[in-house]
């Protein structure tokens, strides 16, 4: 479904920011963008989505190039839900929720009954309908991340591009948007979503695409990319990964030594995981 | 469960309107004040006539069967070579000035954005003083108003230019920047100016309808109607547009492509209002304010709900200034004393809601 290839990016003082990244992300995919801050996650989204020119290499979606595509016809291949937001004005969820519809519309000011029922079907979908009536500006971080997850489900797109979704969320909220994200992958979108949490890619991704200094350092299924070594390579030697009943998750190394000293690994870190879910 | 599944759908009923025919019926009950207001002003004025007097002459006019053989030459002259052009042109003025606010509210992602901001006011006034300084050298004040107004934005726009982008930030600087030069060539030109001349660019500056004819209304208003509906068009793209850069690019809104589009035609409304009447500030600020808080930020109703009342509002100011004192007011004296309080009393009361979205 996305095709990078020998993507190169650099800005305007000369420094390399991407040096020929090549990846590929299949339908359906919950695909994690992972890598350290600085590694140059947020450059590569941004060149994927034409917001950056990149003087070589290509993108592909759908199989076609992306180069000379219209603004519009992008919006109706791949949507976006951006980091951080301040929107100036108080537009309602509903509203909001409506401009997802945008790419789709056709006419000059009415904007038909059917776009609204998508729009409420999107909310309903993220499980969100009971805030429609609401400013969207009032809302918490955790309850905008969803509205914009539902904008880009009423886009309608058969690519989701989601820019750090959970990074400004508390726990449960992190663990719901990554729910909503799963069941919106199993519906059919392939969506891409970088974030620099190594367990969310462990719980919840298909596939990883691991980026290091301007480069790919690996890709493939979480379980098998996501290794100690790996982990040492972008982080210089402070985490461990570790199984844990049907997953796996990374720790940091010294809390690894000073817990596990005995070796009975698993049980403390499921209570651990008990107590913050 | 099933009352869950009933209150949803009810919830879903209540929605699918998304409360358009309220909002509709807001900004039409608007437009019916509209008319009560241009009614009412039509009667007040420095001369006095009768209700009837002015009504009549109104209706001799509109109806072509109508004997206008018999009317008063005096009360015709007054009511309807005077006080009606001025009327029709103040409500195009204000509407101009409301919808051009709104628009560059919306364009630049700031409620506080003035259509001034870009220099069309300075630039304007240049070419306005300088017609009135050299009136051999250039056609029209209007022309020339226009025309300077237009070279401000673009020298705005321009300066702001960086690697194919307009940031905002750079945009709002630029736009300060020349609207300062082209302030400082005007007083040049006050400095040189024969007293007659003077008079005259002061006058001016402080904006005024005293000079408005049936002519002015015929030039003005069908550019300023035309406008407006083009803009209403484009009003859902503002919104997106008002989500930022990025975001509407993936909306599938070319952001460089319409904000042009929009910033153009709001500064061509704008320079069309400066050179007509004068600068007359706070209602391109003051109209989008009110008619966001009466219907939400949505500018398919904010806009011709902002238009609306500024049209109303720029009604009574003028009607203010021609009736209060025997002699007349600069309008423009009167939108600031009335403006400056209003927007003090948005800062401190929704300072919170309405500054930080």
């Amino acid at each position: 479904m996305l095709d990078v290839e020998n993507l190169h990016y650099s800005y305007g003082n000369g420094s390399p920011i991407l040096s020929g990244v090549s990846f590929g992300v299949s339908r359906g995919k919950l695909c994690g963008l992972f890598g350290p801050n600085g590694s140059g996650k947020t450059t590569l989204f941004k060149c994927c989505l034409k917001f950056l020119r990149y003087p070589q290499g290509r993108v592909l979606m759908d199989g076609k190039d992306v180069k000379r595509k219209s603004v519009k016809d992008m919006a109706r291949l791949v949507s976006y839900v951006p980091q951080d937001h301040k929107p100036p004005f108080p537009y309602l969820v509903k509203d909001v929720v409506l401009m997802g519809r945008t790419p789709h519309l056709q006419g000059i000011l009415g904007i038909s009954r059917y776009h609204k029922q998508k729009a409420l079907d999107a909310l309903n979908l993220v499980g969100i309908l009971h805030i429609a009536d609401k400013p969207y500006s009032q809302l918490s971080g955790g309850q905008r991340q969803l509205v914009l997850i539902a904008r880009a489900v009423a886009q309608e797109t058969p690519l989701l591009f989601l820019d750090e979704p959970t990074s400004a969320l508390d726990f449960s909220n992190q663990v719901k948007v990554w729910n909503i994200l799963r069941m919106i992958a199993d519906k059919g979108t392939t969506i891409v979503a970088c974030t620099h949490d190594p367990n969310h890619v462990l719980w919840f991704c298909d596939d990883v695409v691991v980026m290091g200094n301007q480069n790919l350092i690996a890709q493939g299924p979480p379980r098998e990319v996501l290794s100690d070594s790996i982990l040492d390579r972008i982080y210089a030697d402070v985490c461990s990964v570790r199984d844990l009943q049907q997953t796996k998750m990374v720790l940091p190394r010294d809390v690894v030594n000073s817990n596990h000293n005995g070796g009975n690994n698993g049980s403390d870190v499921i209570k651990i995981i008990r107590g913050a879910g | 469960m099933i009352r869950q599944e009933e209150a949803r759908a009810e919830l879903e009923y209540r929605l699918a309107g998304f409360g358009e025919r309220r909002k509709m019926l807001v900004i039409v009950s608007l437009f019916v004040l509209l008319l009560l207001t241009i009614g009412i002003a039509l009667v007040m004025g420095a001369y006095d006539i009768g209700i009837r007097d002015v009504y009549h002459v109104l209706l001799v006019h509109l109806n072509p069967a109508w004997d206008s053989a018999n009317l008063n030459n005096l009360y015709n002259t007054v009511v309807w070579d005077i006080r009606l052009p001025r009327i029709i042109l103040s409500v195009a003025v204000g509407i101009a000035l409301a919808i051009a606010g709104g628009v560059f509210q919306g364009c630049f992602r700031n409620p506080l954005v003035e259509p001034y901001i870009l220099g069309v006011s300075s630039g304007a006034a240049f070419g306005a003083a300088l017609a009135i300084v050299f009136p051999a050298f250039l056609f029209s004040l209007q022309v020339s108003a226009f025309v300077f107004g237009t070279i401000a934005v673009f020298a705005a726009y321009l300066l702001a230019r960086v690697r194919g982008e307009t940031p905002i930030v750079t945009l709002i600087l630029a736009g300060v920047i020349v609207g300062s030069i082209f302030a400082a060539l005007v007083s040049i030109l006050k400095y040189v100016a024969a007293d007659a001349a003077l008079r005259e660019i002061v006058f001016w500056l402080m904006g005024g309808f005293y000079y408005a004819s049936w002519k002015d209304v015929t030039t003005i208003v069908p550019i300023i109607a035309g406008c407006f509906f083009l803009l209403w068009f484009l009003s859902w793209k503002l919104n997106i547009l008002s989500m930022g850069d990025e975001e509407s690019r993936t909306l599938g809104v070319n952001p460089e492509r319409y904000k042009i589009i929009l910033i153009i035609v709001s500064t061509l409304i704008t320079a069309i209002s400066v050179s007509a009447v004068g600068i007359i500030a706070w209602v391109g600020l003051m109209m989008p304010h009110a008619a966001r808080m009466l219907l939400g930020p949505d500018h398919r109703f904010m806009l011709p709900a902002a238009a609306i009342m500024g049209g109303i509002y720029m009604v009574i100011c003028d009607t203010l200034a021609r009736t209060v004192t025997s002699a007349e007011i600069p309008v423009g004296i009167i939108t600031s004393i009335l403006g400056a309080p209003y927007l003090i009393y948005l800062l401190r009361s929704k300072g919170k809601t309405v500054f930080q979205g």
